[in-house]
């Protein structure tokens, strides 16, 4: 099974039931698998007239009760930029995946880059939430759209997953889980009566409850800042209640949401900070290091929004160094040195043609960095 | 006629409405609530979706389920939650500027699709909550923010635009004309289908007055007095109807609707 028909896999065992898409290379066999899965179940898929119509709709779709997810890549998640925010604001459950190809503009479409890490945290405009998930797998692919589905519903946080061109084509021999193991979250029903019914009350866990269109609770929703009842507000003071709340979420909650593996790293002196496909060359790196003696360790997050800083900073005192092996221009890696802010030099690894970083390469930055050293 | 409670049908705590004296969509507005109110749905299985604008703010004002999204991208919310639960009626109100321009590709795109929306589209040939820009419906020649010296671009026919992209229900009325309008709109409720219903509706504040149109009802006054029958204008030459704004019913036609197709998949699927 490739990633993609994995991620299909995860969102099907998610519980999705609605697709709006838009054709683009490399993500399209997620939409041509969910096009033959979702009637099947009683969903929905739609082929919308364009990327942001699709954004659009999988909005619509979550407001009438359906978990709902759309795929597409960089140039296509430019366009559903606007209406990811509205969803960040309106705090509409939705997971977008994005396969990453090359870019800018249309870039690589059938060759792979990580270079919307940031577009994925700061894409559309204003101070928001986001929470950016990241596989290195065929099999974390479907792990991790389950957990997108379950923390985007638990949450109201819109849920990017990154994929890139590799994982999403690349073929691996995966272990399908029993559903009934996996676990599921579904959003509540209201507690509160309709007529009591605040679509944006401010509760304890800063998490309001969602109603649905058609259920009795008839409530308003805009992207305009608006108050706990969900219509436009010029209060300055609700307006900062509000917004601050929103943002709130994330961090709040960041220790359930931030995913690190961790691997040789209680002697390592050299770490490697890697994800997405890039994690797999630098597994094998760390692997061929410590055949040469070196102390070398991984660290991979899963999740790359929040951004796991706490993780970077919790490193022992014998990390000397960290390595960071990504597709792009060093997106991540400047988020490391700022993490870190010194207590370790950050080497930067960068490829932006399409091909992927190779252990080696890898390998023998490691061994530049601990020649450095003497 | 009976006379209805419009404020069962209203949020009337949010009241005074955003809209400027002389404004044609209150007229609308009400037009609409009393189509609902003839055709019996309840408000609980309504939903009401709006894109940006002066006219897009409805939604606020009145007790459904109500989504006021992004700029132009009203019918592309509103495909959202038609498919995925069809139990609701959805009516999308717009403008011009959000239906034709932004808006323009979802606009032709669910009339093709047939999907069973209805759109009222308040044309007021302006930008208004930006305060006067021209628009796709600006009549070539007239004054607006961004065409100081007058339109040069030709203007979009959007019920024309409606019924050549494949919707089974068009229909043009004003805001002078309020019942005929009202029965177009329930007309267009009842469609299983696209609709859509093109309401001319006065800004005497931004069009208006650049254009030395006097106040809203010197320009509802305009609107009957160019108004001319869909029937009446088959007999006329383009040249005539150049200045007409064209009233009835432009498209009546059935055809399969998009989700009523998707729900018979569905049974047939899993029947299978």
């Amino acid at each position: 099974m490739t990633g993609n028909e994995a991620c299909s896999e995860g969102a099907l065992i998610a519980g999705v039931r609605f697709f709006a898409g838009y054709p683009i290379t490399p993500s399209s066999e997620i939409a041509e698998e969910l096009a033959a899965a979702l009637p099947r179940l009683g969903g929905k898929f739609i082929q919308m007239e364009d990327e942001i119509g699709a954004m659009g709709a999988v909005i619509g779709a979550s407001l009438a009760g359906a978990k709902a997810m759309t795929a597409t890549s960089g140039p296509g998640f430019s366009l559903k930029q606007e209406n990811i925010g509205y969803a960040c604001m309106a705090e509409i459950p939705c997971v977008i995946v994005n396969v990453q190809r090359g870019g800018p503009s249309t870039g690589l479409p059938t060759l792979p880059q990580q270079s919307d890490v940031m577009q994925a945290r700061w894409g559309t405009h204003g101070d928001h939430p986001i929470i950016v998930l990241c596989p290195s797998s065929v099999r974390e692919t479907l792990d991790l759209t389950v957990r997108a589905f379950n923390l985007t519903e638990k949450y109201r946080i819109p849920v990017i997953l990154l994929l890139d061109e590799i994982v999403g084509h690349i073929s691996e021999k995966v272990t399908l889980p029993d559903p009934s193991e996996i676990e599921i979250y579904d959003r509540p029903a209201p507690t509160a009566r309709p007529e009591e019914y605040l679509p944006y009350r401010y509760t304890d866990d800063d998490i309001p409850e969602m109603a649905t269109f058609g259920t009795g609770y008839r409530f308003h929703v805009t992207g305009l800042c608006h108050d706990e009842t969900g219509f436009p507000t010029n209060d300055s003071a609700q307006i900062d209640k509000g917004l601050r709340r929103l943002n709130r979420k994330v961090e709040r909650y960041r220790d359930d949401i931030v995913e690190v593996e961790r691997l040789e790293l209680d002697d390592a002196e050299v770490v490697l900070f890697a994800y997405g496909s890039t994690a797999r060359s630098a597994r094998r790196a760390m692997n061929l290091a410590r055949d040469k003696g070196i102390r070398a360790g991984l660290m991979r997050p899963r999740t790359l929004w929040p951004f796991p800083d706490r993780e970077l900073r919790e490193l022992g005192p014998q990390v000397r160094s960290v390595v960071v092996p990504e597709l792009n221009l060093g997106q991540m890696a400047h988020e490391v040195e700022w993490a870190l802010a010194g207590r370790a030099e950050v080497t930067h690894i960068n490829r932006i043609d399409g091909e992927p970083i190779s252990p080696t390469t890898i390998l023998e930055a490691i061994q530049e960095v601990v020649q450095s050293w003497t | 006629m009976d006379m209805i409670d419009y404020s069962k049908y209203l949020r009337e705590k949010k009241f005074p409405l955003i809209w400027c004296p002389g404004c044609g969509h209150g007229i609308v507005m009400k037009a609409i609530i009393r189509a609902i109110d003839r055709v019996g749905w309840k408000r609980d299985d309504m939903v009401m979706v709006s894109g940006i604008g002066c006219s897009s703010r409805m939604p606020g004002y009145v007790d459904f389920n109500t989504l006021h999204t992004t700029h132009g991208r009203a019918i592309a919310f509103a495909t959202g939650i038609k498919l995925a639960n069809p139990r609701l009626h959805v009516v999308v109100v717009t403008g011009d500027g959000d239906a034709t321009a932004i808006g323009g590709n979802h606009y032709i795109h669910a009339a093709r699709r047939n999907i069973d929306l209805t759109v009222i589209l308040m044309n007021n040939y302006i930008y208004g909550m930006t305060g006067g820009q021209v628009s796709p419906t600006t009549p070539m020649g007239k004054m607006a923010s961004t065409a100081p010296y007058g339109n040069l671009e030709p203007s979009f026919n959007v019920s024309g635009l409606a019924e050549a992209a494949g919707a089974t229900f068009v229909a043009r009325s004003t805001a002078f004309h309020a019942t005929q309008l009202e029965n177009f709109i329930v007309k267009a409720l009842e469609k299983k289908g696209f609709s859509v219903v093109e309401a001319m509706s006065p800004c005497p504040t931004v069009y208006g007055r650049r254009n030395k149109l006097r106040g809203g009802v010197q320009m509802l006054e305009d609107l009957k007095e160019r108004s001319v029958s869909v029937k009446k204008a088959a007999s006329m030459t383009r040249e005539e109807l150049e200045n007409a704004v064209v009233t009835g019913v432009i498209v009546d036609i059935d055809k399969p609707e998009y989700t009523e197709q998707y729900e018979r998949l569905i049974a047939s699927l899993q029947k299978g």
